[in-house]
């Protein structure tokens, strides 16, 4: 009697154990303990079609997994639990992964030639942007199943590249047709059939963003000065074209790369925006929308990117700068750093809250920590040609 | 007048050496490096496989139909009013007459 008591406290105290995560309850993969995503990430290693898997808080790398195809400007997005990375392939595969057992849990080809692409507000619908055939197509998150296409025909037989793919609330997402000149704003709320509205952009958008409130829509364009802004609050009263003319008629310098553009603009009340053509950061300010200033920097700026608590802007550079990044002080507006982290620098990335920076050096193959405080190097971590580095606070965000 | 004449032709004799030193293979150590410009550089518009993106792919299928003295021009000059910019500040004549042969036979790893 008193034996088989003595037995079932034990196993009770065992099942508590499994419950409180103690013991592992499952074999598969790499991911033997239970553990939360919040400090986890990806690195693209764009020549070889491998990612590899990163932790900030260690600031290591804990796998690395190939066959994803050709990354060449691939981007990512996450599950809203952090768990699952959706990585879209310039070659149109779409890949989705799980960072916790770290492997491959499908993998479609949905185009011939992709850019990006975004996840909705309610995770459900994972969408991507596609430059040939232009347009956009949305896909169950689960399963990857097709669910709707909106190709991007601007004009009868016509179809534009699509660039600056973000979600907004509602389960809508907004985009920029280069060729077309348009904003689309395609509303998923029936992910089967999606509705779209059309709004006049301006010259060659080249790529979009949508404020973190959700509220406004950004299109900066190629073919003339100035940004095309819509404010998703109010549709209805259209797109407006803000810091136009911006380059004074002066003759622009040659953009070697093209900028690139999200929500991370929007720092200290003010939008941080690459000129084109222009060795300038344009600062707007976030309300108003009028022109503020604008900081001088080194080469015409790819990426323009606040530190989640909006005190620094860290800039990168388009070829030839591009072993250059500087940092604006959002409060003076000055350039406060100039630092040379490696060789052809293509992207950063803030950890959550902003601590340290990641830097990817393509040319040196490997990725470079920086303490965003004194401006340390903290450590590296080596990857093949490293380029777009994304990590999961990404998860949370409106607008990506 | 025929020393005019000899003037020019000495004058034509040198610009067309000049033009076949223009000409002239890269380096092999140049050549690797034009290899990783075009597809690291240009491959940001066009693609690392060159299969193309913001900008055309520029594959021999693609090329095949075009005259190679264009697409030098295009490479050296740029494109005015489209996102092609100009290269001549890093490439020369002879970097871009290499670089669109091998672009028209199938551009090397
Ligand atoms: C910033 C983007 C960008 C970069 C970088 C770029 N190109 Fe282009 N390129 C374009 C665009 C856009 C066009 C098409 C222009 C047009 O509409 O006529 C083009 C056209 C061309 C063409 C003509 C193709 C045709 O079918 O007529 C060639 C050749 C070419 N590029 C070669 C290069 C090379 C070589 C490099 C690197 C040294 C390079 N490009 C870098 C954007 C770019």
């Amino acid at each position: 009697m008193k034996c088989v008591l003595q037995s079932l406290l034990l196993g009770c105290a065992l099942l508590v154990l499994a419950a409180c995560g103690t013991v592992p309850l499952r074999e598969s993969g790499s991911a033997m303990q239970l553990r939360g995503t919040g400090d986890l990430g990806l690195v693209i290693e764009r020549a070889s079609g491998h990612v590899t898997l990163v932790n900030t808080s260690s600031r290591s790398a804990y796998a690395r997994i190939g066959g994803l195809g050709d990354l060449s400007h691939a981007s990512v997005v996450y599950s809203r639990d952090g768990r699952y990375a959706f990585i879209f392939g310039r070659d149109g595969g779409l890949t989705k992964l799980d960072l916790l057992d770290a492997y491959i849990v499908k993998r479609v080809m949905q185009s011939g030639n992709a850019i990006g692409g975004s996840i909705s507000q309610d995770g459900r619908i994972v969408v991507a942007q596609n430059y040939t055939p232009g347009g956009i197509k949305a896909f169950d998150a689960e399963t990857l199943e097709p669910l709707a296409e909106v190709p991007a025909e601007y004009a009868p037989g016509k179809f534009s590249k699509v660039v600056g793919l973000a979600d907004v609330p509602g389960n809508k997402f907004a985009y920029a047709l280069f060729d077309g000149g348009e904003i689309w704003v395609s509303d998923f709320s029936d992910p089967k059939r999606p509705v779209t509205t059309r709004y006049p952009a301006g010259q060659q958008p080249y790529d979009g963003l949508v404020t973190p409130d959700g509220r406004h829509y950004l299109a900066g364009l190629f073919g003339e000065d100035g940004v095309a802004l819509l404010d998703l609050w109010q549709p209805e009263k259209g797109t407006r074209k803000i810091l136009e003319k911006y380059g004074r008629g002066e003759e622009k310098l040659p953009v070697f790369k093209m900028p690139h553009l999200r929500g991370w603009s929007v720092a200290a009340g003010r939008a941080w925006l690459p000129a084109i053509g222009r060795h300038e950061v344009l600062v707007a300010d976030a309300a108003t929308w009028t022109e503020t200033g604008r900081v001088a920097v080194k080469g015409q700026p790819v990426f323009v990117m606040a530190s989640p608590d909006g005190r620094q802007v860290w800039v990168n550079f388009a070829f030839p700068d591009n072993g250059w990044v500087q940092v604006i002080d959002t409060l003076s507006r000055k350039v406060v750093q100039t630092l040379q982290p490696g060789k052809a620098v293509l992207h950063m990335e803030f950890t959550p809250r902003g601590e340290a920076v990641w830097l990817s050096a393509r040319d040196d193959n490997r990725v470079v920590i920086y303490d965003t405080r004194n401006f340390a190097r903290l450590g590296e971590i080596s990857a093949e040609a490293p380029s777009g580095i994304f990590f999961t606070s990404r998860a949370a965000r409106i607008g990506f | 007048m025929s020393t005019r004449r000899r003037l020019f032709a000495v004058a034509l004799t040198l610009l067309l050496a000049g033009s076949a030193a223009v000409a002239a293979e890269p380096t092999p150590a140049r050549q690797k490096e034009l290899i990783h410009m075009v597809r690291q550089d240009c491959g940001s518009c066009h693609g690392m496989t060159l299969q193309g993106g913001l900008g055309p792919a520029l594959l021999p299928v693609n090329l095949a139909e075009k005259a190679a003295e264009s697409l030098v021009a295009t490479i050296i000059g740029g494109r005015p009013g489209t996102a092609m910019p100009p290269w001549h500040r890093f490439l020369g004549e002879d970097d871009a007459q290499w670089i669109v042969a091998r672009l028209m036979e199938g551009f090397p790893k």
